[in-house]
């Protein structure tokens, strides 16, 4: 039984809430501003960016179907393909807007931190509105003083994709 | 518009339209719902998705709430989801394991192979009344071929060997080839999404070779991309690859083509060495199981399968799948997508398997998302008033798998069905006979394939 005294002097002070908070900002800044190479940049090499489908908010890549499970290099060839006039789904771009709220720091062992997040992403186009309503789980480091994302996860809370079609822009 | 005038098909002359009020009238889809869905084969789940007795998944097929479930007694059945009581549904969740199911509204209970079983104060009935009379109803018919199970709701309908005919030969090349391996399974995680479109317009798109170049250009670019990332690990032999289309009674239809990137059994020069030498592997035992000619069909040629009228089965680079879709309204589908996999799988060929799956497939993949979008844009189209759709691609000449047989095929059985006709003149545009497999020998160049070697990795 561990006491709540020793649980939070066993988490690292390596990083703040508040500095947490203005990164998750300036990361939906990017996304919402479709300054996608700079948002890529914020990746470590081993990086992966996962969707699990609605059905299966736990699904494992290694053994479910989900919807996105992206490396780096993946993930390199997701942003080349949404910087395209030929990415029919998003040409012309969307306009999105991302809202992050209920920012908490789960975990944070060797100089690995988790992080929760609420997110709500109001995607407009075509006379379509599609809200993507989820949770992000991260797990970022601290790298050449740079908070770099190592793990993300956005998990939806939609039940189906009806309406949105696909999960053509990046959540 | 006379129901009979929908479809304007004149092989002689070259031919075929489709009248756009297929897609834009509510009249006709409440229409299509009983003279189509309710006098086809629906499918309704895979053996492998019910495990163990007591396993269900909720369906709901052409709007009709089902249990698909195997009984304590290990019989697979479909039940209605709705109380013999006042109609409440009584499978609560989406899937699970029950011996019983308790309507959550007057209590009344019934076991999991659908008999009532217990109810409150049933001395409150009269005398005659007989609890055995009460069990969960089921669709009219439920028949099952290759562990694939469907339901019809015309009792009289044609057995579900004789429906799928011809298409058996190409269902049993996809379900054979995972025999050394353990057989196919449904994996967890299902895709739900849908299209603002006309259900048909996926159909036509679930085997169109036509639109590849243009609404993947993306995808084609990404692969090439991966491609000159890692390096060709296998030579390309320069040889084109063999295709064609296909189209049999009862509106099936598909196209068919080799292609390297197959996880059963073709490799990929995306595919490290290890992967591909266990790819090899696979494919020498399948020859060694089922001969030459079919171990090499199964191995080599993606099948993309219309079964008609709204389940693709999809057996290609991109891996074995199954999606099915059904309207909501004459504007809105929704559509459902299993991917399935061999039980004894290795690790490094399953993680290759699902990246080249979820690359192209499903609404976050790099190439469904321009699906959904051709779709939509489509629909969208429809309402400048314009009155016809061409779909007569290829009509005299040999079918190639960017001609457009596949998807006559289909609106010939929609509209045999729409008139109450119990027989269609026409399946395909002309006489053919034979099987459905690809000629592997005949790669000489006589074969047009507009799509390069590169881009089916």
């Amino acid at each position: 039984m561990i006491s709540m005294a020793e649980k939070v002097t066993s988490i690292e002070p390596v990083f703040t809430r508040s500095e947490v908070e203005d990164f998750l900002y300036y990361e939906a800044a990017l996304l919402d501003e479709w300054r996608l190479d700079d948002w890529l940049s914020l990746f470590t090499e081993d990086a992966v960016y996962i969707v699990p489908t609605t059905d299966l908010p736990d699904g494992d890549p290694s053994k479910d179907l989900v919807f996105i499970n992206d490396d780096v290099v993946q993930l390199r060839g997701r942003v080349d393909r949404l910087k395209s006039r030929h990415a029919h789904r998003e040409h012309p771009r969307s306009r999105t807007r991302r809202f992050i709220s209920n920012v908490r720091i789960t975990d944070c062992t060797a100089g690995v931190a988790v992080v929760e997040a609420s997110f709500l992403v109001y995607r407009y186009r075509s006379g379509s509105t599609d809200p993507f309503v989820g949770q992000y789980s991260y797990q970022i480091i601290r790298a050449d003083d740079q908070i770099r994302i190592k793990h993300r996860r956005a998990t939806l809370d939609l039940e189906t994709l009806r309406n949105h079609g696909a999960v053509s822009i990046i959540i | 518009m006379e129901l009979s005038n929908l479809i304007d098909d004149r092989p002689g002359d070259g031919v075929f339209r489709v009248h756009r009020s297929a897609m834009t009238s509510q009249e006709i889809f409440d229409l299509e719902r009983r003279l189509v869905f309710d006098r086809s084969w629906l499918y309704v789940g895979h053996e492998t998705e019910l495990a163990e007795p007591g396993d269900y998944r909720r369906r709901t097929v052409n709007g009709r709430p089902l249990i698909f479930i195997r009984g304590s007694d290990g019989k697979v059945r479909v039940l209605n989801n709705s109380c013999r009581h006042r109609g409440a549904q009584v499978c609560r969740l989406d899937q699970g394991q029950a011996k019983s199911f308790q309507c959550f509204y007057h209590a009344w209970t019934y076991d999991n192979k659908g008999d009532l079983v217990a109810l409150p104060d049933e001395e409150g009935y009269a005398s005659g009344f007989d609890k055995r009379q009460y069990g969960l109803k089921s669709p009219p018919r439920v028949e099952e071929y290759r562990g694939l199970y469907f339901v019809s709701f015309d009792e009289d309908i044609a057995d579900i060997g004789t429906y799928l005919g011809p298409v058996r030969e190409v269902i049993d090349l996809t379900m054979d080839s995972a025999e050394a391996l353990g057989g196919w399974y449904v994996i967890r995680g299902t895709a739900k999404y849908s299209i603002k479109a006309n259900w048909k317009l996926l159909v036509e798109n679930s085997y169109d070779g036509y639109h590849l170049l243009p609404v993947h250009k993306t995808f084609l670019d990404y692969v090439s991309w991966r491609r000159g990332l890692t390096g060709d690990k296998v030579a390309d032999s320069g040889a084109p690859l063999v295709s064609r289309s296909f189209a049999v009674p009862h509106g099936h239809g598909g196209m068919l083509h080799q292609a390297p990137g197959r996880a059963i059994a073709n490799p990929s020069p995306l595919w490290t060495q290890e992967v591909n030498d266990e790819v090899v592997r696979i494919r020498a035992e399948n020859i060694k199981r089922f001969g030459e000619l079919r171990g090499r069909q199964m191995s080599e040629v993606s099948r993309h399968v219309m079964i008609f009228p709204n389940l693709a089965f999809q057996d290609s680079q991109t891996g074995f799948r199954l999606r099915q879709f059904f309207p909501v309204t004459h504007e809105l589908m929704d559509v459902t997508q299993w991917d399935l996999v061999p039980r004894n799988e290795r690790a490094d060929l399953r993680a290759s398997r699902m990246e080249n799956s979820l690359a192209f497939l499903g609404p976050g993949g790099l190439a469904t998302p321009d699906d959904v979008e051709a779709l939509e844009s489509c629909q969208e189209g429809f309402a400048a008033g314009d009155e016809w759709s061409d779909i007569s691609r290829g009509m005299q000449r040999e079918p190639k798998m960017t001609d457009e047989l596949q998807m006559r095929s289909f609106w010939r059985q929609w509209h045999a069905l729409m008139q109450k006709k119990k027989e269609i003149v026409l399946t395909d545009d002309r006489r053919r006979d034979g099987s459905l497999f690809l000629d592997l020998g005949a790669a000489d160049g006589e074969n047009e394939n507009v799509i390069p070697q590169s881009a089916l990795s």
